[in-house]
């Protein structure tokens, strides 16, 4: 029986890694390299990178950091940010990432998603969607809208399905993450992980707003995803992920076992 | 040194960063000397069966494969390379290398994990092995240890090669083979600790076979 995975997620800008609350003011915290290594023996079961610079000279020092952490985990690592092209996926993995995350780019032009799985095969391509309830409408039947950097740009398509095109156009997991809870640390939107769960087959992931072991359990049960994307929590050290697992081991949630 | 077959199958630095870190000696190749030379061959791969054979047909990797096979060269497939050491596989209903009997299907979407939901298909993630039958490729890895899988289809050898199973709404063979011939369908180098284990056991048994025939031909002069 497949385990439920622990994914922190690292954000980083000019290579350091860095932390927001609800998309906005991020304040740099550590080393990327460093951390990734900590929480691979700690028992991360996937690690997850996000480059949020603009410039060229900051995307050069981030693949740096891409090489740099692969040197040092052995469990699968994800990329993200800025990646608008086949070319863009192919330097990450080139670097050392098994899989890439696309988000707004994807939204733009779907057809990404096949080209990168066709390129890569689908098990390299994550879609993330950043998602904003609203109020249901036509467009809108979920009640659940996609919308682009960070939040700030609706794209009047319904979350639910948008997550069935890109199952059909080949993405091999889909990472959720609700903006609402973004950095609030009350708990993952619960509602929308379930309904994007229930609607596709690929795994999903719930990003956004664990603030305890509680909310992981939560999504990880009631919220049927396959991994709990985790920042704020681990990285002020407020748990352990051995903690986090001990936790849901205990509750009954089937967890990777720190082994020797 | 051990060699990691160059077919552009995606995985081999992957391959290659793990066995650094356990430092083990490696290189990406496709050269058959370099193939030859080697202590043992470790077979990776990530991506489609039909993409993958035809590589191998056009190039001729498939008859140097063969080749090292027949020469008891030390071999080590992982997940693609799992598969297509087999005879067929549905994946485009794909003619493979025919190393072992057997084929490789895809995992049924009609399966229903243990809670009763509908698996996930591709299975992707952390799952434990089984044990079928003991394996030095094993040796000092705790039973309840996983490994990360990412696969859509699986294999089916012939039952007395397999050396652990793993469930996936199935039943499935995640490792099989003989002393000096494995197959392991997950990914042993994004396995963690466990991983670089089995990668490492993988190794040890190459320098014993490569010291063995070093050493055989010298007692045989003095007799």
């Amino acid at each position: 029986m497949l385990s439920k995975r622990i994914i922190p997620c690292l954000d980083v800008r000019n290579g350091k890694l860095t932390k927001g609350v609800k998309f906005k003011g991020n304040v740099d915290i550590g080393d990327p390299v460093e951390t990734a290594r900590r929480y691979y023996e700690e028992g991360a079961d996937e690690i997850v990178f996000y480059d949020i610079t603009a410039s060229a000279e900051g995307r050069g020092i981030f693949l740096d950091v891409v090489e740099g952490v692969a040197a040092k985990i052995a469990i699968p690592f994800c990329v993200g940010g800025g990646i608008a092209s086949v070319a863009d996926m192919r330097a990450v993995l080139l670097a050392g990432a098994e899989k890439i995350s696309i988000n707004s780019a994807a939204v733009k032009n779907p057809e990404l998603i096949g080209e990168g799985a066709a390129a890569f095969g689908s098990q390299a391509i994550v879609v993330g969607m950043d998602v904003k309830q609203v109020a249901k409408g036509p467009q809108t039947p979920s009640g659940y809208e996609v919308v682009i950097h960070g939040g700030r740009t609706f794209m009047n398509m319904d979350a639910i399905a948008w997550a069935r095109r890109c199952e059909e156009l080949g993405a091999g997991e889909l990472c959720v993450n609700s903006i609402d809870a973004d950095g609030t640390k009350e708990g993952y939107e619960l509602t929308l992980t379930r309904a994007v769960a229930d609607a596709v087959r690929i795994p999903v992931i719930a990003s956004g707003g664990a603030g305890s072991p509680a909310h992981m359990l939560d999504a990880l049960t009631r919220g049927g995803a396959s991994a709990a994307l985790i920042a704020s929590i681990v990285h002020y050290g407020e748990y352990s992920i051995a903690e986090i697992k001990d936790y849901l081991a205990s509750a009954g949630c089937k967890v990777r076992p720190l082994a020797s | 040194m051990l060699a990691i077959l160059d077919y552009e199958a995606g995985n081999q630095t992957s391959v290659l960063r793990a066995l650094d870190a356990r430092k083990i000696p490696a290189l990406i190749t496709a050269e058959p000397e370099a193939l030859a030379a080697s202590a043992g061959v470790i077979f990776p791969g990530v991506g489609a069966a039909r993409q993958a054979m035809e590589h191998l047909t056009r190039t001729g990797l498939d008859r140097v494969l063969r080749d090292l096979v027949r020469r008891q060269k030390p071999l080590l497939g992982v997940c693609l390379g799992c598969q297509i050491l087999l005879e067929c596989s549905e994946e485009s209903e794909t003619r493979t290398l025919g190393l072992v009997k057997g084929r490789c299907v895809r995992f049924d979407p009609g399966l229903v994990d243990e809670a009763g939901d509908p698996i996930c298909i591709p299975h992707m993630g952390w799952n434990a092995c089984t044990p079928q039958r003991p394996s030095r490729l094993f040796a000092g890895i705790p039973p309840d240890a996983e490994f990360y899988f990412v696969h859509s289809y699986y294999t089916l050898p012939e039952p007395e090669l397999v050396i652990a199973t793993t469930r996936h709404g199935v039943s499935f063979c995640s490792a099989y083979g003989r002393d000096g011939f494995w197959a392991v369908q997950f990914h042993p180098e994004k396995s963690g600790p466990p991983g670089l284990k089995l990668l490492h056991n993988f190794y040890e048994y190459c320098l014993e076979r490569q010291a063995a025939a070093a050493s055989a031909p010298a007692s045989g002069e003095e007799s």
